[in-house]
């Protein structure tokens, strides 16, 4: 049926874009910036659209890896294989989708070491669909922990005044909990004597390796998602990062850790799952309405939206670890939804920060009067922030919602006061910038979005409205791949809860 | 042809023969063309190493050759380690032409003492009894002990010689007298007759193993033995730093590995428990006594220190994975800091070293080749995938894990994550700080070395196959 590896040419081919950048876009002048732009452009906009013959050929009906290339690696058991099922297939979209967008937000906010830049945004790319592809444990750990390196530099090169410190903070704490992951990978590669994750999923692991397996890999993911009271890292990243660096880490990055759930947590150790689910509740939880309490107290837009970001994360890991039917597929949906709303809410603040310099709340007041297109899409991605009907947060916050309700009341219902509070920052947030008379000197000759601004916002403001309305083809998407986690999860559940009775 | 005087077969020691007789012979050259002829010498020595690789893979017969009443082995273990030994050493001379063209230092010696000391490093690394451990010990380090102040007129130099020969002769005392109790004890030098003889249990060879393994971490610089490390390494001329780090330590830890495995197989539990410590106690301070350097060659030397603690994961599992990780990561280890002491090498200003971390301020926009280049082995020192420095601590905790010493492991993870912070900090400097100056032009043979070095870092991960093919057939040869 293959004829070609689509797979891995979709993976590597923003490093072949990153390779053409270093050899035609030499030089630190003008040309060279330009060049650089536009090969990461074409580079990421032919690299979507190869992918979406991925999502063409797609069968969701199936619930198995599809599209699956593997060949010899470091051994016979530690392979190259990728792959891509309902839950991966999304996510993959979801970069190749985001890239294109984050390079037109940089195409003039970024003046300095242009291809250096655009270098490391296609490397980052390349890595972030191998880890949302890869078949192979030790390949996803590469794919996963590679990521580091161009996110540190982004971060360092570009950031602000604190980038240091904020790009330390991201690399050593991802690191340190990636490390123990690493320890459980190869636990569980002498236990099964292979790395092939299909393989890997129907090895019965033993109880015991489970528990301490799945705490490894906890530390790994939370610390990515990032769940409190490890998310200290992610407000600094995102203060500091440039506005493209906001969108991919807030849009991508923050998924690989809900994405390690569904594949590696859930399926591996589903009974170390089970045991741990109380604790998940109680820290995705405290995560809602903690950091929603703490968002409202932000004076940095960025800030507010990264606590808000952890906030949603937790509907997420609530969602996942409820091993429903609803809880999983909401939490598949609330991390495609967040993707967009998220990225395009770090865009807004890029959109102004290029303007004015600064992403203090205070500094701005009454923009509508003089950017009303502006204004429009703020709001739209506000709504959606707040998980207003109509927009795509509300059916994550949703399905996430019921699918919890069914195993933990008390977690749905502080979850539920969540979202009473991600209203209240949101709301504040916008009255504070947008709404008000237009004071400040400062802003009397803001101008309103330009072509580049709305072609970038554009495109997530139709999928973000037409998801919230109509959440039937990505929910069919992961429906099958998602239906058969949640019955050998419960499955293997009962056979341990009926072994029980039996004795 | 068949060399057997003396009832000895000398084939298997015919490359090390070849070594010998060929310094020898430069060394007339040297001694009878005067100082001018050194990069004369300096050639035909390289050349001379590479000639003694080619007998070594293509002259000897395959399989396990022995001589010398099992005094000196040939096995897949000796052949591999000593390939890289080899090349360890040409890489020496090869990024030694700019430090010994300056008139002063025109000393053709450098080259026979290297060549020398190889002669030694191979010795070690086919020794099968304790007498030929030490011959080999000694000859490679006496000769060390002499290049390490061969930047005569340099205070800094000759005190790290000196103070490198007084350790290096208390280690080796120490470790005469461990060899002595174990010969006393056991009746044999010969491994194979150690290993029929040591019994668990008996004080007197665990007593004599402890000294032993005392001058072996020594030659590894391997906490607690470990002091000389900075001083030598900041003192020693670049090239001789880049040379300590390499193929001394590769032969040493070859040796470590082939007494404890071959020699001492019924006292698994005596020596394994030493290696663990002394694994433990190298990774967290070469971790943590790091991060106070400002000097890069300092830096880079309590590096070592830490990276010799993870290759000590790898034989303290004491399996057969656990030598293919050994092996595996020496290699790329050897690798990653031998392209970052001769990047240290190549970086100067106004003709002056760069040695100084803060000297690098701002490389990536003076020099971005050489700065991504430096940045890719850093994050490989660190051990961040997908780069090679991360297959290497892949393997050996790998190992580790199987062997179920898995409180050696975190705590080996987690010292590798305080690690990467030091590493980090050099990347830091050079990319985020703003620029101290420009830099001269890299000599042509130092930037090839470094983009070697740094290019199979970057690319070990697209085919590593026969390199691991390789170190696991080595690795068996052993068992």
């Amino acid at each position: 049926m293959m004829t070609w590896p689509i797979l891995s040419v979709v993976t590597f081919l923003p490093a072949v874009g990153a390779l053409l950048i270093w050899l035609m876009a030499r030089g630190g002048d003008e040309a060279a910036a330009r060049n650089a732009r536009w090969i990461a452009l074409w580079t990421t906009l032919i690299n979507f659209a190869i992918s979406l013959i991925l999502v063409v050929r797609f069968d969701p009906t199936q619930a198995g890896f599809q599209f699956v290339e593997e060949g010899r690696w470091l051994t016979s058991t530690i392979a190259y294989k990728m792959g891509v099922d309902g839950i991966s297939l999304p996510f993959v979209i979801l970069t190749t989708a985001l890239l294109p967008l984050c390079i037109i937000a940089s195409w003039k906010s970024v003046t300095n070491r242009v291809p250096a830049y655009m270098m490391a945004f296609l490397i980052l790319e390349a890595l972030m669909v191998g880890t949302f592809s890869a078949l192979d444990l030790l390949l996803f750990y590469v794919f996963f922990e590679g990521g580091l390196i161009p996110m540190f530099l982004i971060i360092g090169v570009w950031g602000g005044p604190r980038r240091v410190y904020a790009t330390f903070k991201f690399f050593l704490y991802t690191l340190l909990g990636s490390v123990l992951m690493l320890l459980a990978i190869m636990a569980l590669y002498w236990n099964a004597g292979t790395t092939d994750i299909p393989t890997l999923m129907t090895t019965a692991v033993p109880r015991n390796l489970q528990t301490w397996a799945w705490l490894a890999f906890f530390a790994s993911f939370a610390v990515k998602m990032p769940m409190w009271p490890v998310h200290t890292w992610l407000p600094d990243a995102h203060v500091e990062a440039p506005t493209a660096g906001s969108v991919i880490l807030a849009a991508i990055l923050l998924k690989m850790g809900g994405y390690g759930f569904l594949r590696f947590s859930l399926p591996m150790f589903p009974l170390a799952s089970h045991d741990f689910a109380p604790l998940v509740f109680t820290l995705s939880a405290i995560a809602i309405v903690y950091t929603s309490l703490v968002a409202l107290m932000q004076e940095d837009m960025k800030k507010l939206i990264a606590y808000s970001s952890v906030a949603h994360m937790g509907f997420v890991t609530m969602g996942i670890f409820a091993g429903t039917m609803q809880g999983v597929a909401g939490g598949v949906f609330q991390m495609v939804s967040h993707g967009l709303v998220s990225g395009a809410l770090f865009l807004c603040v890029g959109v102004v920060y290029d303007r004015m310099h600064t992403r203090e709340i205070a500094a701005y007041g009454g923009v509508v009067n003089r950017m009303p297109l502006y204004a429009f899409v703020f709001l739209t991605f506000t709504m959606a922030n707040v998980g207003l009907p109509g927009t795509s947060g509300f059916v994550g916050e949703f399905l996430t919602l019921i699918g919890t309700f069914k195993v933990s009341i008390p977690t749905a219902f502080f979850a539920t006061l969540g979202v009473i509070l991600s209203a209240a920052y949101a709301l504040w947030l916008y009255r504070k910038i947008v709404f008000g008379a237009l004071v400040k000197p400062s802003l009397a000759s803001i101008k309103d979005l330009t072509f580049r601004e709305v072609v970038t916002l554009g495109p997530l403001l139709v999928l973000t409205i037409l998801f919230g309305f109509y959440p039937k083809p990505l929910l069919d998407f992961s429906a099958a791949s998602v239906q058969q986690l949640v019955t050998n999860y419960s499955h293997a559940i009962t056979a341990v809860k009926a072994a029980a009775l039996m004795q | 042809m068949n060399f057997t005087p003396a009832g000895y077969s000398l084939l298997p020691v015919l490359p090390e023969i070849v070594l010998a007789v060929g310094a020898m012979v430069l060394l007339m050259v040297g001694a009878f063309r005067g100082q001018r002829s050194t990069p004369l010498v300096v050639t035909l020595a390289i050349a001379l190493l590479i000639l003694t690789g080619v007998l070594q893979c293509h002259y000897l017969p395959a399989g396990k050759l022995t001589t010398f009443g099992g005094s000196f082995v040939v096995d897949g273990y000796a052949r591999f380690l000593k390939i890289l030994v080899l090349l360890g050493s040409a890489a020496t001379l090869l990024i030694s032409y700019g430090f010994l063209s300056e008139r002063p230092r025109r000393i053709f010696e450098y080259a026979i003492l290297i060549l020398v000391s190889t002669v030694g490093m191979m010795l070690l690394v086919s020794a099968g009894d304790l007498i030929m451990l030490y011959l080999g010990l000694e000859l490679m380090s006496l000769s060390l002990y002499v290049v390490a102040a061969s930047n005569r007129d340099d205070v800094k130099s000759t005190e790290a010689g000196l103070k490198y020969f007084v350790l290096g002769a208390l280690a080796s005392g120490m470790m005469l007298y461990g060899m002595s109790l174990i010969y006393g004890f056991t009746g044999t030098v010969n491994f194979t007759g150690i290993a029929a003889a040591a019994k668990s249990g008996s004080i007197g060879v665990a007593f004599g193993l402890v000294f032993l393994l005392a001058g072996l971490c020594f030659k590894v610089s391997a906490v607690p033995f470990h002091m000389w490390t900075p001083d030598v390494y900041e003192g020693a001329p670049t090239p001789i730093t880049a040379f300590f780090s390499s193929a001394p330590k590769v032969a040493a830890f070859a040796i470590f590995v082939r007494v404890v495995l071959t020699a001492f197989p019924n006292v698994t539990h005596e020596w394994q428990q030493i290696v663990v410590f002394v694994s433990i106690a190298s990774m967290a301070l070469g971790s943590f006594g790091a991060i106070g350097q400002r000097n890069i060659k300092r830096m880079m030397a309590y590096s070592s220190i830490g990276h010799m603690g993870f290759a000590l994961v790898g034989l303290a599992a004491g399996t057969p994975e656990g030598v293919q990780g050994v092996i595996l990561y020496l290699v790329i280890y050897t690798v990653m800091t031998f392209g970052v002491f001769t990047l240290i090498l190549a970086m100067k200003r106004n003709g002056h070293a760069m040695e100084e971390i803060s000297d690098f301020a701002g490389l990536s926009r003076t020099n971005p080749v050489l700065a991504f280049l430096c940045a890719m082995l850093l994050f490989s020192l660190a051990g961040i995938p997908p780069l090679a420095g991360f297959f290497a601590k892949f393997y050996v905790f790998t190992a580790a894990i199987k062997a179920g010493m898995i409180t050696l492991s975190v705590i080996g993870v987690l010292s590798s994550v305080v690690g990467a912070f030091y590493y980090l900090n050099v990347i830091k400097v050079m990319y985020f700080d703003e620029q101290a100056g420009a830099t001269d032009a890299v000599r042509i043979e130092l930037g090839t070395v470094v983009v070697v070095s740094a290019l199979f870092n970057m690319l070990f991960f697209v085919y590593p196959g026969p390199l691991v093919g390789a170190a696991t057939a080595a690795a068996k040869s052993l068992f």
